[in-house]
């Protein structure tokens, strides 16, 4: 991306939250904070001090199968980034003396997301979704944080952190050839390990309620979907945008805009190497919680009934433009490229994934929706009453 | 490099542009001169509901087609409400110019029907509703209201659900005509634009504007009084929350103040996430989960926050904590390297922001409607460039303080911080 002034990497190891014992719940997020307190020659503070130095944008965080790092820089700063980043992911210091600081920054993340309520009801929802593995919280369990041992995160950190099925990508103003050397010379003689599969989604339909003096109830729903990898992942994904990207999005424009139910309400597709789904949201106050909920299932279910090409184009337009975009932008071609390569097991180029957006017909939408409509909701919601819960014709003959 | 242009049309409405024809995209916004507080008690909110209105129908389109060709043009389109302007705003691929700002420039003359007002009013009080469940639980607002006064600068954006449910859409039709003056407006664009095919569409298409109707000055509120659902109480009673939340006040450098580089430079080694004076002795050692403070500048006054959450009973600890870190500031000031790196990072902060026409947008929008001055990014630059020890060090002296108005939402049981 010669236009630009900066490069980016983003950096994917297979050490996310699945990899965690049943106990130890937060594990990999709080060895993924150990392993940025001090690594190669750089103590902790100089790490940081580094990075600042180099001008680095920085991220990191765990996921159901990661441990990410994402950083985005002038592009003169890459080749030090890159051997930084490697001494941070090969030769971390774990300092035991840290270790009750990174606990307690773990504790304090776990519970600022519990005074949240979008977040509570999101969170079980993604359990009662994926089942209990795949349906983990990235920020842990209380007991789990308060449990675990600095030989724990040792032996978390040798099984989990090393080559094998890693992903290193980088955009922006760089010249390949040098940059896979400098790749080459950083993590080329790693040692290699054992990967290990996501296991498989178990979810089930199933209504919870919590409790809460809260001004508006909040709504959380999800149903099974194909993932990203799977050939008919745009087909569901075209039906989603007419539901629910944009402005003149059908729950946008049904829900909120005609009938003023709610200031939020959206949905969209999650997806994991093996399974994915559609999670939706809505706020709005108690006493027109059940008619938000009655009419937002409804439209989805509906979504076939009276479908327009008109709404098929507007949502090839934002893609496409979105596409466009993302050229003005080294960090989210980065991290798109190593998503990519992870679920699919190389790179899509914007060109091939606009052809195939192009591509995409009414007909398409139709034959995904009829074979797979949406049923065995998972609901979470949050407020003063609990809501009566929709049942669809074909969770009801389960 | 890029190229600045601007004008001013016969109307009185301000054009300004930063052009870059290596851009993808192109982006565009109206700036208008009108926040809360520009608002008399019983218009409050009413900036915030003006600005969902704009998007509900026009004398040529109604407001399933505003909505419809906003997406046809693919891009990222929205509008935002502050104390002192309300903005509205699209980024596209540069063939969508022409049609984009056909509809933006139209939707700045709605109809403001009343059956779309009253369904919209819903939507207003749902987010009224939508915030006052989110942490900090109104914090920030109840520190501008107690810092600033219940009016003027600290009059609350979104209004009370009293005010929103009690507006009239005369009331906001008489606000548009007194506000939505085009020189109280300036178009912005960055980009990939073609500047004179903008300029001569636009002047054609405003012609009507300086014929709006006049709209008389509402007369000013009593003064002392309280404005209706207002509470300026420091303490927020929040029903099942687990953490604190702290929020200080006090005043900061303006928007025009020659002190503001070098106080967001002091902000920076005070309080960025990820490595300051509060990070290294309040989140790394995981004493709380937010500890941070920043200059925020307005038109002509400025504010310092202050920002802290953690657990409730470690908040009088954590909070004598950071008034003796920022007491250390104030009496022995910063070191050469803390500046280095805090420069560094604002220097490739505004190179990669600078890469995205959208990202350039605000800041050279809201310059040009209160200013009147452009800042290129490498101008920017040579500012940052200039800070030295002395001007942070002035910088913390003046603005630095542990008298701060404050504000605490927690449970009821939450001990007491003083």
């Amino acid at each position: 991306m010669p236009w630009l002034r900066t490069a980016a990497l983003s950096l994917n190891l297979h050490a996310g939250v699945h990899r965690e014992p049943a106990s130890l719940g937060g594990l990999s997020g709080m060895v993924c904070e150990m392993i940025q307190r001090g690594a190669g020659q750089y103590g902790s503070r100089d790490l940081v001090a580094a990075q600042d130095n180099l001008g680095i944008d920085r991220n990191s965080g765990v996921s159901t199968a990661f441990v990410s790092f994402g950083a985005a820089m002038p592009s003169e700063s890459l080749k030090a980034a890159i051997s930084l980043y490697a001494d941070i992911a090969r030769k971390p210091h774990l300092p035991q003396d840290q270790l009750e600081d990174a606990r307690m920054m773990a504790v304090q993340e776990l519970r600022a997301m519990q005074d949240e309520p979008t977040h509570r009801v999101m969170r079980r929802l993604r359990e009662l979704h994926y089942g209990e593995i795949l349906g983990r919280s990235n920020y842990g369990t209380e007991d789990g944080i308060q449990n675990i041992t600095q030989e724990d995160i040792r032996d978390f950190y040798q099984t989990n952190y090393h080559a094998t099925g890693g992903i290193l990508s980088i955009a922006g103003k760089v010249d390949a050839a040098e940059v896979i050397d400098w790749a080459e010379a950083a993590f080329g003689d790693w040692k290699t390990g054992e990967l290990h599969e996501l296991p498989s989604p178990q979810g089930t339909a199933s209504y919870e309620h919590f409790e809460s003096a809260s001004s508006q109830t909040h709504i959380g729903f999800a149903f099974d979907a194909v993932p990203y990898s799977h050939p008919d992942y745009f087909k569901l994904r075209a039906g989603m945008g007419i539901l629910s990207d944009g402005m003149s999005s059908r729950l946008f424009d049904r829900v909120r805009e005609k009938r003023g139910l709610c200031y939020t309400v959206t949905a969209s597709c999650h997806s994991l190497k093996n399974g994915g789904g559609v999670f939706g949201y809505a706020g709005t106050t108690p006493e027109r919680a059940q008619e938000t909920l009655d009419v937002t299932i409804r439209e989805i279910e509906n979504l076939l009934a009276d479908l327009e090409i008109s709404e098929l184009q507007r949502w090839k337009v934002r893609i496409e433009s979105g596409l466009i975009m993302e050229q003005e932008s080294s960090a989210s071609r980065a991290s798109s490229m190593a998503s990519d390569f992870y679920q699919l097991g190389r790179p899509m180029t914007t060109v091939e994934l606009e052809t195939l957006i192009e591509s995409l017909q009414l007909d398409d939408i139709r034959n995904y929706w009829s074979a797979n409509p949406p049923q065995d909701y998972r609901i979470v919601t949050l407020g003063p009453n609990p809501l009566t819960i929709p049942e669809s014709p074909e969770s009801t003959a389960v | 490099m890029p190229e600045f242009r601007e004008t001013t049309l016969s109307n009185g409405l301000r054009v300004a542009a930063e052009i870059d024809g290596r851009g993808y995209s192109a982006a565009f916004g109206y700036f208008v001169r009108a926040g809360s507080r520009d608002e008399v008690d019983r218009e409050s909110g009413l900036s915030h509901f003006l600005e969902h209105m704009m998007f509900k129908g026009t004398q040529l389109r109604s407001a399933a087609d505003v909505n419809r060709e906003l997406d046809e043009l693919g891009g990222q389109s929205n509008a935002y409400t502050s104390e002192e302007q309300t903005v509205y705003y699209a980024t596209v691929l540069p063939k969508f110019q022409d049609r984009l700002i056909n509809l933006l420039t139209d939707m700045l003359s709605p109809t403001l029907d009343e059956n779309e007002f009253t369904t919209e009013r819903q939507v207003i009080l749902e987010e009224i509703a939508k915030y006052e469940d989110q942490p900090p639980f109104g914090a920030f607002e109840r520190a501008m209201e107690v810092h600033f006064g219940p009016r003027g600068l600290g009059r609350r954006i979104l209004g009370t659900t009293e005010s929103i449910k009690t507006m009239e859409v005369g009331t906001m039709r008489d606000y548009f005509n007194r506000r939505y003056r085009p020189e109280n407006i300036v178009l912005a664009a960055t980009g990939n634009i073609d500047f004179d095919a903008l300029v001569a569409q636009v002047d054609q298409l405003t012609q009507g504007w300086s014929q709006r109707p006049e709209s008389a000055t509402p007369t000013s509120d009593p003064d002392g009084s309280v404005p209706s659902g207002i509470s300026l109480e420091p303490r927020i009673v929040t029903s099942d929350a687990q953490q604190a939340y702290l929020v200080g006040i006090s005043p900061g450098p303006s928007s025009t103040s020659d002190d503001r580089y070098a106080t967001r430079a002091l902000g920076s080694i005070m309080g960025d996430e990820g490595g300051s004076r509060l990070f290294w002795e309040l989140i790394d050692s995981g004493r709380a989960e937010v500890a941070t403070l920043w200059p925020h500048e307005f038109m002509n006054e400025g504010a310092w926050f202050t920002y802290m959450i953690c657990a409730p009973e470690d908040a009088k600890s954590n909070r004598r904590l950071m008034q003796e870190i920022i007491q250390n500031t104030i009496d022995n000031g910063i070191k050469a390297e803390e500046l280095k790196q805090t420069l560094s990072k604002a220097t490739a902060g505004a190179i990669m922001q600078s890469e995205r026409p959208s990202n350039r947008l605000f800041g050279i929008g809201s310059r040009w409607l209160t200013c009147r001055e452009y800042l290129s990014t490498d101008d920017a630059l040579d500012c940052l460039r200039s800070i030295t020890i002395e001007d942070v060090e002035k910088a913390a002296k003046k603005y630095l303080t542990t008298d701060a108005t404050e504000i605490i939402a927690a449970a009821e049981d939450a001990p007491a911080i003083h």
